[in-house]
């Protein structure tokens, strides 16, 4: 690690890429087999929280935010909080329609 | 690169309006990090379209979902994090100057970037021939290159029964909704068994005679399962939603090649002999972010339920 002559450089050693990436191979199995598990409306929120777990370790280490300037991370987070606030506030719009107008044509929702 | 407008700090050429080597390379990872969030913004119109979609209509979701390979899925989600690891690592090389290295792991990082597209095809090419296709375009038909093997479910009998007829009625089924009710009426006259007369009211949707049920894949673990619920109205949003997420995905994907065939020149021209790695480094961010978007896209599409 000491042949870089740039103080300013991070350098992610083999040993971490290599486990990150095992970690990451398990996550996906991790995924696969817990939505062969029926937990009803828990699923998607089991997945999404085994995938953002994914992605926070891509972020923080293949991505190097975790030695990187806060403000890097800062955008990016500010990029997830806007997209947070754009899905929120659509599905809380999309709450308040009556879904289904036409009798059974969205059974999916029991309307 | 006019000489005069370079000065050198850490054996590293410096652009005439920075400092130092380091507030050189931090601009730039900052300029790349908003474009990552402007990624993230423009992959966030079609997350929230699925998420309206969805939670209106999740029916059509469960239905069609059931037409994607979880499999091939899984086996591109592992070809993406052994190409992020490859990118990683060959940030790695470039910053100790571990030229080989570096050559090897680019190669890589566009093998399995192939790869993925090669899988990719596969899929498209299979939802191609059932008709799984975007709004318009869907016009659900059972595959009739392999027809001994489907099953009419919704009818209770075995296409096998009438394999002959299907195979005459190939080229027809190839032209279109009108045509595809027409065939359905051959079957009728020329097939051993009697086939029921397609409903009339189904037409817009799908030929009654090849109900969804009849479109699962007979080679896949899903053959195994319960029969798939009947076709739920609008079922084509899943496919629109499917083919814009993944052909977005897919066209940064081909982006990536595109940059890493260009790091890969510079690494031939020994670009990154001199230490410097600023361009290996923000190739593989935009690579990261394509592998963290399909990790998220797999599981809303694939891991429906």
């Amino acid at each position: 690690m000491s042949e870089n002559e740039q103080s300013f450089v991070h350098v992610a050693s083999v040993r971490l890429l290599l486990i990150v990436w095992a970690v990451l191979i398990f996550g996906t199995w991790l995924t696969v087999s817990a939505s062969n598990i029926d937990l009803g409306a828990l699923n998607i929120w089991v997945g999404l929280a085994i995938a953002t777990g994914k992605a926070v370790l891509v972020a923080l280490y293949y991505m190097h935010l975790r030695w990187d300037k806060p403000f890097n991370a800062f955008v990016f987070m500010s990029a997830i909080f806007f997209l947070l606030l754009f899905i929120g506030i659509s599905m809380m719009d999309a709450g308040q329609y009556q879904v289904d107008l036409i009798p059974g044509y969205s059974p999916g929702v029991g309307g | 690169m006019v000489e005069n407008t370079h000065h050198e700090t850490d054996g590293l050429a410096v652009d005439h309006h920075f400092e130092n080597a380091d507030q050189q390379y931090q601009s730039a990872k900052l300029g790349m990090w908003v474009f990552l969030a402007t990624e993230i913004l423009f992959f966030g119109g079609l997350f929230c379209a699925y998420a309206v979609y969805r939670s209106n209509h999740p029916e059509i979701f469960i239905f069609g979902h059931h037409f994607l390979d979880k499999s091939l899925g899984a086996l591109n989600t592992v070809i993406l994090i052994c190409s992020s690891l490859t990118a990683a690592w060959a940030v790695r090389a470039a910053q100790l100057k571990q030229i080989r290295i570096l050559k090897l792991m680019l190669a890589l990082t566009m093998l399995f970037a192939f790869g993925f597209l090669g899988v990719k095809a596969v899929e498209y090419n299979a939802k191609w021939k059932h008709g799984l296709l975007w709004a318009r375009q869907y016009h659900p038909h059972i595959n009739h290159q392999e027809p001994a093997e489907v099953l009419i479910t919704e009818e209770g009998f075995e296409s096998g029964a009438v394999e002959g007829a299907f195979e005459e009625a190939t080229e027809l089924q190839t032209v279109g909704d009108a045509v595809l009710a027409e065939t359905e009426t051959t079957i009728v006259e020329e097939g051993p068994v009697g086939v029921p007369a397609a409903d009339a009211d189904h037409s817009k949707i799908a030929p009654a005679a090849e109900g969804p049920a009849g479109l699962a894949f007979p080679d896949s673990d899903e053959a195994s399962e319960p029969a798939i619920e009947v076709e739920p109205a609008n079922a084509q949003t899943f496919f629109s939603i499917y083919f814009l997420m993944t052909g977005l995905h897919g066209i940064h994907v081909l982006g990536g090649i595109g940059a890493f065939i260009w790091l890969y020149i510079g690494a031939c021209r020994g670009v990154f002999s001199t230490g410097h790695f600023t361009r290996v480094d923000m190739v593989a961010l935009y690579w990261h972010v394509v592998d963290l978007i399909w990790i998220y896209l797999f599981l809303l599409l694939y891991l429906v339920e």
